[in-house]
């Protein structure tokens, strides 16, 4: 067993500094080390997605890589889409649409989600579907999945045109 | 009087009859009866005592639930399936 | 969109509130059974087989031991003796002596994946190190991997009391044969213008939950053992580990964590002992989680089939004569929902004549557990080919042929007593009328096809409790560990009795120390028979309350009455009360009010689907693409019409992975090969289309409510109506599942070869 090494991230928007070992995943020292267990372990081979985490804005299964690898990077996880306590519109929606059923495989798909909306905020539905083929629900069928994830990117188009009409 | 509908694979005991009618006011007398006609039967339909863990009785289309003590009407009609409920484990 | 025939005027019932665990579950903050860890807690790791069939000559667990870190090792010697009987275990029925060579092998083992000892060590990764360092010897012996296998005169012997109620005292892998018949079928076939029989072969496939198995044990020295796990059944879990460690069930309490997904396959136990065994051995919480591969490999999948189906019909479209054989793989111990399938098979239809003969068959594969409608998605597969195939031959709309011969209320059931209200015919004439059906389906290559299902749903035990706080707010507490939503409907009942917002009823789903007993999350029980429970909870809570307000306006009891939410003195003059305005005055008046329920629940109302689907198929590769998919469904009524509408979406979109993709692929060693959510392919979204849903409501007359279970009947029609749209997109009758590129493009290949053939001939 080779010693830990001291890892300095940004997690959430707080800049954390923790220990791990080289061998541990950064889904492992998410939910082991630093007790962010909201990102889940479906499969640890990057089939699955639930622990689908945000790395420097790109979604990346935080089963395939390291702890150490997270030095200097920038990760959101589940846990960090809500700010001050108030739901991201994709989280409203998923309640709204009754996306989730069991709920072990929706941070993956919100972080997903978001990864999407950042990057296309008019997605059509095989855009979604597209974006959110490595996520694996086996509840849903994920016809309201899909659902949300339109109306969210809807709503979020309709609050930046309210923006764009009062400037 | 209750009509006992005899499992397919237990009316070797009853001669191939399907139909039997059995007098009594519960599944424990219905049992006793249909041991002493057809001998041997009871055996395959009890275990301590109650009814098989592996054998479900319906009274009147429905799954009864309290084994031997359940009651029946006099125009009853009861079937002994095999258990469903929640699988084998 | 719903066909209501439930005409009561709900408030709460029949609305789409946010689920009360929604919030946890969208934030990450939802506490699955691998989130619990204590301090000083030790992981735990199962050393498996690497062979499907051998004897187990030796285990050597020294070296293992001496590594740092590693605190204890279990193998079957630590396990009690356990008897070869069949017992009844709350609603299970369950040989303790197959339960605990499951968990652990004993002398045997008989399934690659099969548990042979578990390490407890201070990381995952230690513990992983140990089991390379534990020396098993075997003598291997060779695999039976299928029905026909075990069945051949002279095969090996898996299990070598096993013995089953037709061949006497011969060791025999056929663990069980069962019979249903009724009237002749000889006159039936006689009086039949078409017949049509063939042979279907399914594979062994898995539920998929995306939450591995997981448990903490944590055993005192006291001797009192707690358990956290997700699982289907709390009670279940603490009876059947008491069985599996011979302690009482007393000394066990089992905690249900959120629980990732089940579809049956988490009934049962495989982690929870060990986790118990380890922490007392070691006086520290031992966590254990299954991988993935080891998910697929060694918990409980559902029985790959052979069945085979020779049904008869009069020229007019009128069923008159079925006989079937089928076998099922149990697995590695019997038990395979064979029967279910058995009793469902022909369930939809009135036929006069049938004789159905369906095996029990154990095999090299992992003891098989439920799978939403056990046994019965296989079954539908072969009867609704030959039922679609008859309906071609007469030249009637596969719909209508469904409705000429479909169950009725008042019709026999295979068993012979009549249904009572059921709703198939309206889950057909829903899909007759749909707009889908009702469109044109154009295009190369594109094919539409309709199957139907039948599942018996279940009832059994349940308890609730309803509490009213000192706000007029009210919690209901329940033993049944929430699938898909079910503490929704659960808050929703307890609204729509007592008069309150939604949003003042909070939903508990408690351990097993802290409500009676609960039966398993199964059967598509949950919403009928804890909704019941739940229901006569708040009722008697209601009571209690019109007691309480007769006491303050000096009264009695029958001079008020509950209406609306509001407390009404019968008479004038006296303004009505709220639950809110009364609460403070419990106390003055006897003290505070917990309504309780405890129920073992009669007046199941059955369940159907019917499904169509629309697919396009690729005659070169062997693709099937679905373009369109419609699903009817009866609910008797539909609490929370969102989460119905997900339970028929979840289990058309597993049955139709159960179409296309899934299968247990192993070699010839008995070795399975596509052990990862990578091979093992479970519908990604862009394989699906939307599922649309029509939800059929005709109210269960056995439910206060009218409610039927949602749960499981949905997975029942999509394999056969993939195999019938099939057919009509190229002309080929698919007979074995997955309808994988390869499986259907060889089909394709040899229709394609044959219709030449007598092209060229002509």
């Amino acid at each position: 067993m080779s010693k830990k090494t001291l890892v300095e991230a940004t997690i959430n928007g707080e800049t954390v500094e923790f220990l791990c070992e080289p061998r541990q995943s950064l889904l492992e020292t998410l939910r082991d080390v630093l007790e962010l267990t909201g990102s889940k372990e479906g499969c640890l081979t990057g089939d699955c997605g639930a622990c689908t985490v945000l790395v420097d804005g790109r979604p990346v299964c935080s089963c395939l890589m390291l702890g150490v690898e997270a030095q200097g990077k920038n990760i959101v996880t589940v846990e960090g889409l809500a700010i001050n306590g108030v739901l991201h519109v994709l989280q409203n929606k998923f309640l709204e649409h009754a996306a989730l059923q069991c709920g072990i495989c929706t941070p993956g798909f919100l972080i997903s989600a978001k990864s999407l909306l950042d990057r296309n905020p008019k997605p059509t539905e095989h855009e979604v579907r597209y974006a959110l083929a490595g996520n694996l629900c086996r509840c849903t069928g994920y016809d309201k999945i899909v659902k949300a994830v339109l109306d969210a990117a809807a709503d979020i188009r309709s609050q930046g045109e309210g923006k764009a009409a009062a400037r | 009087m209750p009509t006992v509908v005899i499992p397919a694979l237990l009316r070797k005991f009853t001669g191939g009859v399907e139909r039997v009618e059995v007098p009594g006011k519960s599944i424990r007398e219905l049992v006793q009866r249909l041991g002493e006609r057809f001998p041997g039967i009871d055996r395959q339909l009890l275990q301590d005592g109650d009814i098989r863990p592996s054998i479900a009785v319906s009274i009147d289309g429905e799954i009864a639930t309290g084994g031997v003590l359940d009651t029946v009407g006099e125009n009853s009609e009861v079937h002994f399936i095999p258990a469903l409920g929640g699988g084998e484990v | 969109m719903a066909e209501s025939t439930t005409t009561r005027d709900f408030k709460v019932i029949g609305t789409r509130p946010i689920r009360p665990d929604g919030v946890d579950k969208v934030t990450g903050r939802a506490k699955f059974g691998a989130d619990y860890a204590f301090p000083g807690m030790l992981h735990g790791k199962v050393l498996r087989s690497p062979h499907a069939h051998a004897i187990i000559k030796s285990i050597k667990i020294d070296k293992a031991l001496k590594l740092p870190g590693v605190k204890a090792i279990v193998t079957s010697k630590d396990l009690p003796a356990a008897e070869n009987k069949l017992e009844q275990s709350g609603e299970m029925t369950v040989n303790p002596m197959h339960l605990s060579m499951n968990i652990l092998a004993h002398d045997k083992v008989l399934y690659d994946g099969h548990a042979i000892a578990a390490v407890a060590a201070t990381s995952p990764h230690i513990a992983e190190e140990a089991l390379r360092l534990i020396e098993v010897e075997y003598e291997v012996l060779p695999p039976v991997m299928t029905v026909d296998a075990a069945t051949k005169p002279g095969a090996p012997i898996l299990l070598k009391d096993l013995r089953n109620n037709e061949e006497g005292d011969k060791p025999t892998n056929v663990a069980q044969h069962y019979q249903f018949k009724r009237g002749d079928i000889a006159a039936g076939f006689k009086a039949a213008d078409y017949v049509i029989e063939r042979e279907f072969n399914t594979a062994m496939v898995h539920q998929g939950y995306i939450e591995p198995h997981n448990a903490v044990g944590i055993y005192n020295s006291d001797g009192q053992a707690t358990i956290y796990c997700s699982t289907q059944g709390a009670f279940d879990v603490r009876s059947l580990s008491a069985q599996v460690l011979g302690m009482p069930v007393g000394k066990i309490k089992v905690v249900p964590a959120e629980i990732g997904g089940g579809f049956g396959g988490k009934t049962t136990i495989y982690l929870e002992p060990l986790s118990v065994l380890l922490s007392k051995k070691t006086g520290a919480p031992v966590k254990l989680v299954m991988s993935r591969s080891e998910v697929l490999r060694a918990s409980g999948p559902t029985p790959g089939s052979k069945i085979k189906v020779k049904m008869g019909a009069t020229k007019d479209g009128k069923l008159v004569a079925a006989e079937i054989w089928m076998a099922y793989q149990a697995g590695a111990f019997p038990g395979s929902p064979v029967a279910a399938g058995a009793l469902c098979i022909i369930a939809p239809y009135t036929i006069e004549n049938f004789l159905i003969d369906a095996y029990d068959v154990v095999v090299n594969r992992p003891k098989t557990a439920a799978y939403r409608a056990p046994g019965t998605t296989q079954a539908a597969f072969a009867s609704e080919t030959v039922i679609d195939e008859l309906a071609e031959k007469c030249g009637i709309d596969p719909i209508d042929f469904r409705i000429k011969n479909g169950v009725k209320e008042g019709a026999p059931q295979v068993l012979g007593p009549p249904f009572k209200r059921i709703g198939f015919i309206q889950t057909c004439e829903a899909i007759k009328n749909s707009e889908h059906y009702k469109s044109k389906l154009t295009g190369k290559f594109r094919g539409r096809g309709v199957a139907s299902g039948f599942w018996f749903n279940a009832g059994m035990q349940s308890s609730a409790t309803v509490n009213i706080h000192t706000d007029g707010t009210a919690s209901v507490v329940t033993g049944s560990p929430d699938i898909g939503g079910s503490r929704a409907s659960m808050a929703m009942i307890t609204a729509e009795v007592l008069g309150l917002p939604v949003t003042d009823v909070r939903p508990i789903t408690a351990d097993t120390d802290s409500i009676g007993h609960t039966d398993v999350t199964a059967g598509s029980r949950v919403t009928f028979a804890t909704g019941m429970a739940v229901y006569e909870a708040a009722k008697d809570a209601e009571r209690q309350l019109i007691e309480r307000a007769a006491k303050v306006w000096e009264k009695k009891p029958d001079e008020v009455e509950f209406r609306g939410g509001m407390l009404h003195a019968k008479g004038n003059g006296v303004p009505p009360m709220s639950i809110k305005q009364l609460a403070p005055r419990f106390a003055r008046t006897g003290g505070p009010i917990t309504g309780r329920a405890s129920v073992n629940a009669r007046g199941v109302g059955p369940g159907f689907a019917t499904t169509v689907v629309d697919v396009e198929v690729d005659p070169d590769t062997g693709k099937v693409q679905l373009l369109r998919c419609t699903v009817a469904q009866d609910a008797g009524k539909a609490i929370h019409p969102s989460y119905v509408e997900g339970q028929m979406q979840g289990g058309t979109a597993q049955g139709i992975g159960w179409a296309l993709n899934e299968e247990y692929f192993y070699d010839d060693n008995g070795t399975l090969r596509n052990s990862g959510f990578l091979d093992y392919r479970i519908p990604t979204c862009l394989d699906l289309p939307m599922i649309e849903t029509i939800i059929v409501e005709e109210a269960n007359p056995g439910h206060p409510l009218g409610v039927r279970g949602v749960g499981e009947v949905s997975i029942v029609p999509p394999v056969a109506a993939v195999a019938n749209a099939i057919y009509r997109a190229v002309g080929v009758r698919m007979t074995q599942t997955p309808m994988s590129p390869p499986k259907l493009l060889k089909a394709i290949l040899k229709h394609r070869g044959a219709t030449q053939h007598s092209a060229a001939a002509d």
